[in-house]
């Protein structure tokens, strides 16, 4: 089956002195009826990225097409794609069923039928209540509603959301990436959803592609992206992680056998093309991790600080390698901590946790 | 400020006094001049009773007829020509990256606003003389033409700064919902740009309006303008009548400068 | 593949070339145009019955500042035209001076007040500055002429028999522009005031500091920016005054603008008024660049 979308080593360079880079090299395929998210920093590229399949910026280099037609010689309004502005971009002179006939309007759909999917549309996002207010009178969720009911109208098919949660409080931001969630699977439109938020990201999508200057670090599905990080940029962007030096020394489909500088080994998953003998760094999660007073673990050190979150206590180790080290333990009301700061502790964490990561 | 509710950080002393001091000195020779235009008198200093009859001589005065008419069809032509032409100049010179030639540009359209008027008024004087000899035509389009030029930065301003507030991810909205360019510009950004249009020819109306300087230099012989059938007038013995076409003048520009005001606070 | 985004710059480049077409075709005509031919003519023979001769010339430059006396050929500056200068240059100066001892506290007094009444009180302000320069020159005229509003209620008052000569004399000029280029002054200057931030000033009373040098040490330093720009905008146009000298010194106390005004009319030395138009257009720009270049600076320091 032929991508939704498929990039191409596109290449974004603004001129200027020096030039900058926004997109080095990206190359994506996009699955159709998918809710595939572009995740990473501000600057990352992710949102160039987005703005070239809209048809707002036009790459220096490379190709993009969708179900196999080129995209790149057609200007923004012949794009079957729609996009919901991270401002909403709502037209302020157009009362909300206005702003969702719109597009409609423009490719000259017949006006009962235009009437018929602004109804549905209204429905779809729960807003028929709303329909003849202007804009500017109704709250900032129901904004983004009209902008999504807007964008989904002409039925595109792809559809780009540029950062639209960003601007709702905590709760209704919650609410709507469920409500997102629930759009893209009865509409079933590609979703490609753009955000610098990691949290956001591994509730909604199917895929991740994690960004960083320019370019794409990893895709994967939400699980793989955090249990298996590629590469240290995406294990610290996405999560808390500890970083540990290691050696390998065997490996045997996918796993290798690391030797931590505690002089112990453990196994853990490790990219293919890793050699033995080669230094490493081993990724592991905090609350992968386990704390216990003793010398005799995996890892060896003193506990520094000890922090109370609430549902977690988090334990600052410095271990003898000198490395810092975080753990991680879910609190319990019956489980009173007994380690104090200042004492030897010993750092464990199972088999296969780790990940070895990509230099 | 109120005695007793304490120091307060804003005052200096003296400063109330001369700001009223100030307002008092703005306000009180137009208030005079508006007063004496209703003086049953000559004078324009005693007073001797309410009437109308200096409206009346201004109004059935052919000359100053004449001049009315000219003085607003000059006005409305200038502000007519120089908002349509700013408002393309303001559509290219708004929200891009800096261009070759901008800043050359930007002198060109502010020119009237920087070069001191008699400076200007010269410069169409001895351009416009050649012209006139050249082609023989003498008509108002002289006046028209220069008009419209000094009217394009007072125009080209309001409007500019209109589209600088608007959003440009709307046009971006619109583009994407399939509207061509030129649906865009007048289902999107026109009906939001109507205000700084409206305020851009209102101003350009009141600018071309008051002129004295370039009109008086540019115009050819039986050409007056308002303004400049008063500055002639000023040379003789001053009757009330003047007092009167003035307060006609002042009510259209105050009339025009609080629409103007309202216009450009005023949000889509 | 060839660059995709320098093909859209181009059409980009060719719309906002189109666009700007008609704007700049009246201006060429209308405005900068005229000017350079002005200049040209700065360096032609002046004809006879006004006009000029296709013929270079120095004269009207050297005409400026100098003159020969015919009897006895010799090569002296131009008393006339030296005082013109010299009473152009001290009247605006002075009425830029005049307009900071009214604007400034004006302004203040509006920066001032709670937010709600800004507006209404600027609007007093914005009006004048929009109505008719002549009819505004004119109402002062009315007020201080030999007939006017002063005179007769003085003479009323029996203070003084007979009426105080004002009109036609360097004094009217003086009030005349004051009056109509004051509103130049308060708006900037009610624009730095009102982005002051008024902790400040709780800041300077804080450490100690009186009211006079609050004003000195703290206000005055941070709003110099809008002091310097009302000075221009007071200043620029009192130079290139035209009307009010015309209306208020009445043919007897000229100022550039109407010794300008004089080549084109009676004197008849089209190139001479030229050059002195080019000649007060160079100062201006000065006056303007010397402006952009301190606003520039303040920029970068407190930007």
């Amino acid at each position: 089956m032929t991508p939704a979308i498929s990039a191409r080593d596109l290449r974004k360079v603004y001129p200027g002195d020096p030039p900058v880079v926004a997109l080095d090299g990206v190359s994506i395929d996009i699955r159709d009826n998918e809710f595939f998210t572009l995740l990473g920093p501000s600057g990352c590229g992710k949102t160039t990225l987005l703005r070239m399949i809209a048809g707002f910026e036009h790459p220096t280099a490379g190709t993009l097409s969708m179900h196999g037609e080129n995209l790149l010689d057609s200007p923004p309004h012949k794009r079957p794609v729609n996009t919901v502005f991270q401002s909403y971009a709502l037209f302020p002179h157009l009362t909300v069923s206005q702003n969702i006939s719109f597009g409609l309007e423009m490719l000259g759909k017949p006006a009962d039928e235009i009437k018929a999917t602004v109804d549905e549309m209204l429905a779809l996002v729960k807003m028929e209540a709303m329909a003849d207010r202007q804009t500017s009178q109704i709250s900032g969720g129901q904004q983004q509603r009209v902008a999504l009911a807007r964008a989904l109208a002409p039925r595109p098919r792809v559809l780009l959301l540029d950062e639209p949660l960003s601007a709702l409080d905590f709760k209704l931001r919650k609410e709507m990436q469920l409500e997102l969630k629930r759009l893209q699977t009865e509409t079933g439109i590609t979703f490609i959803f753009v955000t610098h938020d990691q949290e956001e990201a591994l509730t909604m999508s199917d895929r991740i592609a994690v960004m960083n200057a320019g370019s794409v670090r990893q895709i994967g599905q939400p699980r793989d992206i955090y249990d298996h990080p590629a590469e240290r940029f995406v294990a610290d962007f996405i999560g808390d992680t500890n970083f540990l030096a290691g050696e390998i020394i065997s490996t045997e489909n996918g796993h290798a056998e690391v030797r931590l500088t505690s002089g112990k080994t453990v196994p853990a998953p490790a990219p293919e093309e890793t050699q033995s003998g080669r230094k490493i760094t081993l990724a592991v999660r905090p609350e992968h991790a386990g704390i216990s007073a003793g010398n005799d673990g995996l890892l060896s050190g003193d506990l520094r600080e000890v922090v109370y979150f609430g549902t977690d206590t988090h334990f600052h180790v410095a271990l003898d390698d000198g490395t810092a080290f975080v753990v991680r333990r879910q609190n319990r009301p019956d489980v009173a901590s007994d380690l104090q700061a200042g004492t030897r502790v010993s750092v464990d964490f199972p088999p296969l946790t780790g990940q070895v990561l990509r230099d | 400020m109120a005695e007793g509710t304490g120091f307060s950080i804003h005052r200096q002393p003296g400063f109330t006094a001369i700001a009223m001091l100030c307002f008092v000195l703005l306000y009180l020779p137009i208030i005079l001049l508006v007063i004496y235009s209703f003086n049953a008198g000559n004078s324009i200093a005693i007073w001797e009773g309410f009437s109308w009859r200096w409206y009346q001589s201004a109004w059935e005065n052919e000359q100053v007829q004449e001049a009315t008419v000219r003085s607003l069809i000059i006005a409305l032509w200038a502000s007519v020509i120089s908002t349509s032409v700013a408002v393309l100049a303001a559509l290219a010179t708004t929200r891009t990256r800096k261009f070759k030639g901008q800043s050359a540009v930007f002198a060109m359209i502010n020119q009237p606003l920087m070069v001191p008027e008699i400076v200007t008024a010269v410069a169409l004087l001895i351009f416009f003389a050649m012209i006139k000899v050249a082609t023989g035509y003498t008509g108002l389009m002289y006046l028209i033409i220069a008009h419209a030029a000094f009217c394009i930065p007072f125009a080209y301003l309001p409007i500019r700064a209109r589209l600088q507030g608007m959003d440009l991810s709307l046009e971006q909205a619109a583009a994407d919902l399939y509207a061509t360019p030129f649906q865009v510009f007048r289902r999107i950004t026109l009906p939001q740009l109507w205000p700084g249009i409206l305020a851009g020819a209102m101003l350009a109306f009141v600018i071309s309006l008051d002129d004295v300087v370039i009109t008086e230099f540019v115009k050819s012989a039986g050409q007056d303008t308002l303004p400049t059938y008063m500055l002639g007038q000023l040379r003789r013995v001053v009757t009330p009548e003047v007092n009167a076409i003035s307060t006609a003048l002042l009510a259209i520009s105050v009339a025009m400068v609080i629409a103007f005001t309202v216009l450009s606070k005023m949000k889509n | 593949m060839s660059d995709l985004s320098s093909s859209a710059a181009k059409h980009a480049s060719r719309t906002r070339w189109l666009l700007l077409t008609p704007a700049l075709v009246i201006l060429v005509f209308a405005a900068s145009g005229p000017l350079l031919i002005t200049l040209v003519y700065s360096f032609l023979t002046a004809g006879a019955y006004g006009g000029v001769e296709w013929q270079f010339s120095w004269d009207a430059w050297f005409n400026v500042v100098f003159e020969r006396d015919i009897f006895e050929d010799t090569l002296g500056f131009s008393d006339a035209h030296l005082s013109i200068f010299w009473r152009s240059v001290k009247l605006s100066l002075l009425t830029t001076l005049f307009c900071i001892f009214f604007g400034f506290p004006t302004a203040y007094f509006i920066a001032t007040r709670p937010k709600k009444q800004r507006d209404l009180w600027m609007l007093l302000i914005i009006i004048p500055f929009w109505t008719n320069l002549l009819i505004r020159t004119f109402a002062v005229v009315e007020l201080i002429r030999n007939e006017g509003t002063v005179n007769t209620v003085l003479m009323a008052l029996g203070i003084i028999d007979e009426p105080i000569q004002m009109l036609f004399t360097e004094f009217a000029i003086l009030v005349g522009m004051v009056y109509v280029y004051l509103p130049l002054m308060v708006l900037p200057l009610y624009a730095s005031m009102e982005r002051l931030d008024f902790s400040l000033v709780e800041a300077g009373y804080d450490l100690y500091a009186t009211r006079l040098k609050v004003l000195r040490r703290v206000i005055l330093p941070l709003v110099k920016p809008g002091v310097i720009a009302g000075s221009i905008l007071v200043f620029v146009p009192s130079l290139g005054a035209y009307v009010t000298p015309r209306v208020m010194g009445g043919g007897n106390q000229l100022m550039i603008g109407n010794l300008i005004e004089l080549q084109f009319g009676q004197g008849r030395n089209w190139p001479l008024g030229a050059a002195l138009s080019i000649t007060l257009l160079a100062i201006v720009m000065i006056a303007l660049m010397v402006y952009v270049r301190t606003a520039g600076e303040n920029e970068v320091r407190h930007g």
